[in-house]
């Protein structure tokens, strides 16, 4: 018999909010973080995204520690781990894992020439989260591009399942930074205006910046929803797009729907990815029509958010999971007309509904793709 | 773990030396990682023109991953899942993408460049070069972490999400690189175990 496996707790920092409850609030409000900045020490022109104030965060974390040597992603990360370490009955131990996902972390460490590299190493930044904290394992870190958040969850499941341990403590994060904002400009990737998935008038990505966490737990107490399975499949097919056919991401879910052993027409909601570029949108259609999914309700929240890079696939599970507690699907921000070759359904007004079981996808560079099903546990 | 995996083959690049199963198969006096990933590319008549646009990262997992896949058919029931891990993610190139945004006077960002700052592009790369389309991860550790890469290639195999797993610690920074690369299957002489890679690593 194989060991079941939960989400019990789950929490995120956000520009809309340093809570679940406050981000659902403004996501039913249709409040987007996303706003146009202009900052030359970013980007040398306006651009739009999502980005969590300073003053705010700094008067959050002065609650939590007086000290003062967190970089502001490592604050993120501790504001978002901390509710969740305090309220589980977890005593950590040599059971307990650690596990982060991010695909840059403190890159802007490179930023001033004086540092060393070891600011900037993923594994620094994962001890200086367990520390405080005082995990007891050695920190597993995921940089899978942009599956990272939600491949996290299926590594946690996979580690627990396997009873090499019995919790996982699990954090997302990545910052709008001038790194990623240059590249992803270079790659002419990003919206001049509030994105806008599978639209018709979609013109790209709008970066943000976020933190969450939850705990993947063997105990059923708590529990909000049990994890069911789970695939992260390559499409092998271009290291910068994706493939035109949604291969890996058929594949994908295809072995997280095997493993569920449910039926794939049981699925009540799918919180895809959606970045808002022409080739992922597309992509996902594509993938989504080829599974027959296409009249199952779907969002993509990167039109709250914009695209959290390695804290997206996690911060989107957390939605989604209040999504189904509460029972109701949330709009689809910047959608207007369909901008995809094959029909789906995408969300477009908030709606009560009964989910009983939801997909979540993700795809990122390298060709990666990443699905999990999550069952409501009443 | 119910049933044990096995080491099927290994394979390890450091000091501009390539040694597989313990043997020494490329040795070159090269200046750096460049010259030598080059030559090593000659040597063993690759013929893939997309090597010269990786990164060193990519190259280096690739070049193990050649050594190792060689052999094994490219037909669909190749289920060959990957699993990578290293110390320094993509900083090698992320340093040098830094350095073409750092001075608004000569601002160059480049997509090929910034494409490479990921660490799992070099999975990406290796599954369109053999066509696996299959799981894959990669995960970053202070030093290469035996015990985890053991548990989590037999989960992939236990859990039928793979057949067989090519394992990999490929670490590249500045002028330093290692990277030991290993395939796990169902059979095999050497027991996939934490031990028996801290061995071979360490070899």
């Amino acid at each position: 018999m194989k060991r079941e496996v939960y989400i019990s707790h789950t929490n995120c920092i956000t520009p809309i909010g340093f809570d679940v409850v406050s981000n659902v609030k403004n996501i039913l409000d249709g409040n987007s973080a996303i706003q146009k900045h202009d900052n030359k020490a970013l980007l040398d022109f306006p651009f739009f995204s999502a980005i969590v104030d300073d003053s705010g965060l700094d008067r959050a974390f002065a609650n939590v520690t007086p000290v003062a040597s967190y970089t502001k992603l490592e604050k993120m990360m501790i504001l978002a781990l901390k509710p969740i370490v305090e309220n589980s009955d977890v005593k950590t131990s040599g059971r307990t894992a650690f596990i982060l996902s991010t695909t840059k972390g403190n890159i802007t460490a490179l930023e001033n020439p004086k540092t060393t590299i070891e600011s900037a190493q993923l594994s620094n930044l994962a001890k200086k989260i367990a520390d405080f904290f005082g995990f007891k394992t050695e920190p597993i870190v995921v940089s899978n591009a942009c599956v990272s958040g939600i491949l996290a969850v299926s590594v946690a499941k996979r580690l627990i399942q396997a009873n090499l341990y019995d919790d996982a403590f699990v954090v997302a994060g990545d910052l709008v930074s001038e790194f990623v904002l240059s590249g992803f400009n270079s790659f002419q990737a990003m919206s001049s205006e509030p994105c806008k998935p599978y639209s018709k008038n979609r013109t790209g990505v709008n970066l943000g910046e976020a933190t969450a966490a939850v705990l993947v737990t063997s105990n059923p107490k708590n529990a909000k929803v049990k994890i069911l399975g789970d695939g992260s499949i390559n499409d092998a097919n271009h290291i910068s797009g994706p493939s035109r056919t949604g291969e890996g991401l058929v594949l994908s879910i295809e072995s997280a729907l095997k493993e569920s052993g449910i039926d794939k027409n049981n699925i009540g909601y799918i919180s895809a990815h959606g970045t808002a570029t022409p080739f992922n949108d597309e992509m996902e259609a594509i993938a989504i029509n080829r599974l027959d999914l296409q009249n199952v309700p779907i969002n993509s929240l990167k039109g709250y958010y914009g695209h959290t890079l390695g804290a997206s696939g996690l911060l989107e599970t957390v939605i989604g999971i209040e999504s189904v507690l509460q029972k109701k699907l949330f709009a689809s921000a910047g959608y207007d007309e369909s901008g995809v070759s094959q029909s789906i359904h995408v969300i477009e007004k908030n709606v009560d509904a009964e989910i009983r079981y939801f997909l979540k996808t993700a795809s990122g560079f390298g060709g990666c793709n990443t699905a999990v099903i999550f069952e409501k546990v009443n | 773990m119910e049933n044990k995996t096995y080491i099927q083959a290994f394979c390890t690049i450091e000091n501009n030396k390539i040694v597989l199963n313990g043997e020494t198969v490329f040795e070159s006096e090269s200046a750096g990682f460049s010259d030598f990933s080059k030559k090593a590319y000659q040597h063993f008549e690759i013929g893939y023109p997309k090597f010269f646009k990786m990164d060193n990262l990519s190259k280096l997992a690739f070049l193990g991953a050649e050594l190792l896949l060689k052999n094994q058919n490219q037909n669909e029931e190749n289920n060959t899942a990957l699993l990578f891990a290293n110390k320094s993610s993509s900083l090698d190139t992320d340093v040098k993408y830094q350095n073409s945004i750092s001075d608004k006077q000569n601002y160059f960002p480049s997509p090929a460049v910034f494409v490479y700052t990921l660490a799992n592009i070099c999975l990406g790369e290796i599954s369109i070069r053999h066509q696996l389309k299959s799981e894959n991860s990669f995960f970053i550790f202070d030093a290469f972490n035996p015990a985890f890469m053991a548990d989590y290639a037999n989960i992939l195999i236990e859990t039928n999400k793979a057949k067989t797993v090519l394992c990999g610690w490929t670490e590249f920074f500045g002028e330093g690189y290692k990277a030991f690369l290993y395939l796990v299957g169902k059979e095999g002489a050497n027991e996939n175990t934490k031990q028996t890679l801290e061995t071979l690593y360490n070899k």
